[in-house]
């Protein structure tokens, strides 16, 4: 059996200097190779592992063939946004670990593949969707991010006249203010908002629902409303020094690099601290993108700090081999308790205490026990927390009736639907911080229920 | 969606009023609360308070000072161009209700957002005396405003040049040594001067409150970076504020957070000065 093909990426000295995609995409010829290692199980557990159940056999055997529009129609008719989830899909907890060939540490490249169709298919250009006819009811989704959008999409597509509703000044949601450049380019973000408003989604951004319009309006004003407005609360870790100068978020730290573009200071007018030793406290994909950004910033050393260890890092696999490679520390099993303070409250290293891991918890992960007496100090000038994010509860204010649960997150059944009669919800606002692809699902979900209630 | 500006005009050196069309922020403003506004695609988001609003007309009136490049490329728009962003309202609107009597206390372009409040706390059927303040009488704002808005008011400035001559502060201490029954004190201005207003209050126990200004991006709850200490709990002021009791602000922490970046906001103006001598718009 061939070899699973190497991404192509860009080498690790250049791509720590500059902002530009790290992984630069299949040629056609390593995806026809990729492609051609699928076996064709008769019964495919790839399909079973994604959660919108595309059709995977079914484009990788017209990658085979060589027809990449047919494998991209394919792709499209479950995934209305390939390109990125190819690009920032954990496949390897999804469709990749139920191939056969992962039992042998090679399973095909499925995301890889997906996203070379969603690339070809951009660099030819696509094709304008027909606006279809309309149903004359109208749909308000709130939240611009990857579930806001999947159900945008869906419902423009049968017909109802939709308007999204989006706090920031751009779409994208987490896609554009979260996840850096150098991992999803911003150009296709964008390409996919484009072909959400040429299906007629008309976009209003600088729109705070519950501060310029309740959601109470909203439901009075449209024939239902689906909420995607996600988990973009941050956490704090309640630690002594936490309100220093130099002490970020993740949220914050990577709004100035991402939304605001302060990677180009002074172009772009927003700064941001550019630390010479800089720790990351946290080892999801939040984490390791604050970590990567930081060392594109100048420093001279950027550290991960997590309780846990490397098994249990819940980062994308992929996106932690490639904070190696460009030379990230990491500092597992430890865990800051407190930060410490220099001239004019400025940051002045981080006390850490060792970590080691005890019995499994609730999540099925081993608990972290500190390790008395092992306190040490790490040196650093700006301390990024990305130890996780909560639903922002900005959505509820001015309105009632919305039922939550203890963690702020929004109670919804099956069908997406919430406990007011036209509401229904999605993503990370429903689920707490996710995945982009768990998402549009569940979007896709309540899109289809919506539908449904509008029409009955 | 651009938002366009319909009037603008400079009320002291440094310190202009422009009023901007943006008719679902006018619907829903509120006394206390800001927007956040954004020039075009490389400016910051800077926020600034709604000093009055117009429902029916559909406009939003913000005074702003010069500080660096942002607020000097403000102030050097004119009517009919566009702000490509502007969203609000935002923070909590301020607690006003019927108390008794009440002292507004603006400072510098403090005035400003003090304004609307006291219009809002005269029409809750308080007695509100008003007491501005500015270095000297050609940056005294809205006098006039004021003095119509307010049942008594009373002027400061730092070289006496109009009105008491001293701080605002002095004033307020006079009326509270003058045996005055006063249920609330508001006090907005630049940190120190809610700061030494907040040390010369406390010892009268009357409830004080401050509008703070930390350094913001988003405006929503979404980036912590406007994190403040108020009674030793940390609290985001974009949305459990921009108001907090003031003998419970930790000032020192807000003075020092909203110095973070100082090197680059002045390489920036710079850049900014250097550019527009280059043009020969200076
Ligand atoms: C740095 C980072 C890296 C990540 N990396 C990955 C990855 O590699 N792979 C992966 O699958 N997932 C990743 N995730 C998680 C993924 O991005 C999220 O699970 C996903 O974006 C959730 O989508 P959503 O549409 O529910 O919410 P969001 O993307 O958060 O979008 C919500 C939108 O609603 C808007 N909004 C909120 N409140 C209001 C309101 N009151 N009025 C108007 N608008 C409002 C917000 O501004 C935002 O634009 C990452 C997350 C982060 C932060
Ligand atoms: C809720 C709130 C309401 C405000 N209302 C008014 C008002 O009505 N009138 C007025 O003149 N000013 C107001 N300000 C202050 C105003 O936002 C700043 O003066 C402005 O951002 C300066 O931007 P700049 O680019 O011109 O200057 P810069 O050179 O960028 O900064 C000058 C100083 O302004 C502060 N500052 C910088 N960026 C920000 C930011 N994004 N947010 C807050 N402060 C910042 C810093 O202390 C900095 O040292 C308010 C601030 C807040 C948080
Ligand atoms: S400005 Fe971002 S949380 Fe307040």
């Amino acid at each position: 059996m061939a070899e699973r093909q190497a991404m192509p990426l860009q080498n690790p000295e250049e791509r720590t200097q500059n902002f530009n995609e790290v992984a630069l995409g299949y040629t056609e010829e390593q995806a026809r190779a990729e492609a051609s290692r699928c076996i064709e199980c008769k019964v495919p557990g790839c399909v079973e592992g994604c959660p919108v159940n595309i059709d995977i056999p079914g484009f990788i055997a017209q990658i085979k063939e060589g027809d990449f529009d047919k494998a991209i129609d394919t792709i499209k008719l479950t995934n209305s946004l390939p390109a990125i989830c190819g690009r920032v899909c954990p496949q390897e907890v999804q469709c990749e670990q139920y191939c056969v060939l992962a039992k042998k540490k090679q399973p095909i490249a499925i995301g890889r593949l997906e996203r070379y169709c969603a690339d070809y298919e951009m660099g030819k250009g696509v094709n304008a969707p027909v606006k279809p006819d309309s149903t004359g009811r109208t749909v308000a989704v709130i939240g611009a991010g990857p579930a806001g959008l999947t159900a945008a999409a869906d419902l423009a597509k049968a017909g109802h006249s939709v308007t999204i509703f989006e706090s920031l000044h751009d779409t994208g949601g987490v896609l554009t203010y979260g996840i850096p450049e150098f991992r999803l380019p911003k150009a296709i973000v964008r390409a996919e908002v484009d072909y959400i408003k040429q299906l007629g989604v008309d976009v209003k951004v600088d729109y705070v629902i519950g501060k310029i319009k309740t959601l109470d309006e909203l439901r009075e004003e449209f024939d239902a409303v689906f909420l995607g407005t996600g988990a973009g609360l941050p956490k704090f870790m309640g630690i002594e020094g936490e309100n220093l100068n130099g002490v970020y978020s993740a949220n914050e730290f990577l709004t100035r690099v991402n939304l605001m573009k302060a990677y180009q200071f002074p172009d772009y007018d927003t700064p941001v601290k550019r630390g010479r030793k800089v720790i990351v406290v946290g080892g999801g994909n939040v984490a390791m993108d604050a970590a990567r950004s930081a060392l594109r910033l100048g420093a001279d050393e950027v550290s991960i700090v997590y309780r846990r260890g490397e098994e249990e890092l819940p980062a994308r696999k992929e996106e932690v081999g490639n904070a190696k490679e460009e030379g990230i520390v990491f500092s597992l099993l430890a865990n800051p308790v407190r930060i410490l303070e220099g001239e004019n409250m400025t940051v002045n290293g981080v006390e850490c205490i060792k970590m080691e891991l005890g019995e499994p918890d609730g999540s099925g992960r081993r608990s972290p026990i500190p390790v008395e007496g092992s306190e040490h100090v790490l040196d650093a000038d700006v301390v990024i927390i990305a130890i996780g994010t909560s639903p922002n509860p900005m959505i509820f204010s001015g309105s009632s009736g919305l039922e939550t649960n203890s963690r702020g997150t929004i109670i919804v059944d099956e069908n997406g639907k919430t406990s007011l009669d036209n509401v229904y919800a999605g993503g990370d606002a429903v689920t707490g911080a996710a995945t982009v692809i768990s998402a549009m699902g569940a979007a896709k979900i309540a899109a289809k229920a919506i539908d449904e209630y509008l029409k009955a | 969606m651009p938002y366009k500006i319909i009037e603008k005009t400079e009320l002291a050196p440094s310190v202009h009023l422009i009023k901007v069309k943006a008719p679902d922020v006018a619907k829903a403003a509120k006394a206390g609360q800001f927007i956040i506004l954004r020039i075009d695609e490389t400016s910051e988001r800077v926020p600034l308070t709604i000093a009055d609003f117009d429902a029916t007309e559909g406009y939003v009136t913000i005074i702003f000072q010069e500080m660096g490049k942002t607020t000097k490329q403000l102030a050097r728009m004119s009517f009919s161009d566009e702000l490509q962003d502007f969203v609000g309202p935002l923070g909590t609107p301020a607690d006003v209700r019927e108390l008794g009597t009440v002292i507004l206390v603006g400072g510098g372009v403090g005035i400003a957002p003090v304004y609307p409040q006291v219009k809002a706390y005269r029409e809750a059927g308080n007695r509100v005396i008003s007491v501005i303040g500015a270095r000297n009488e050609s940056l005294l704002i809205l006098e006039d405003e004021m003095r119509e808005a307010s049942d008594e008011l009373h002027v400061a400035t730092d070289d006496g040049s109009k009105g008491h001559h001293g701080f605002v502060t002095d004033v307020v201490k006079e009326i509270l040594d003058s045996g005055e029954d006063v249920a609330r004190i508001v006090v907005i201005g630049p940190p120190i001067l809610m700061k030494v207003a907040a040390g010369m209050t406390e010892p009268y126990g009357v409830e004080t409150i401050v509008s703070l200004n930390p350094i913001m991006i988003d405006g929503t709850g979404m980036c912590g970076g406007c994190r403040v200490s108020v009674g030793g709990e940390t609290k985001f002021a974009c949305v459990d504020g921009p108001e907090f009791d003031a003998h419970k602000v930790d000032f020192n922490l807000l003075m020092s957070r909203l110095a973070l970046y100082r090197d680059e906001e002045s390489k920036c103006l710079e850049d900014h000065d250097h550019k527009c001598t280059c043009r020969g718009e200076n």
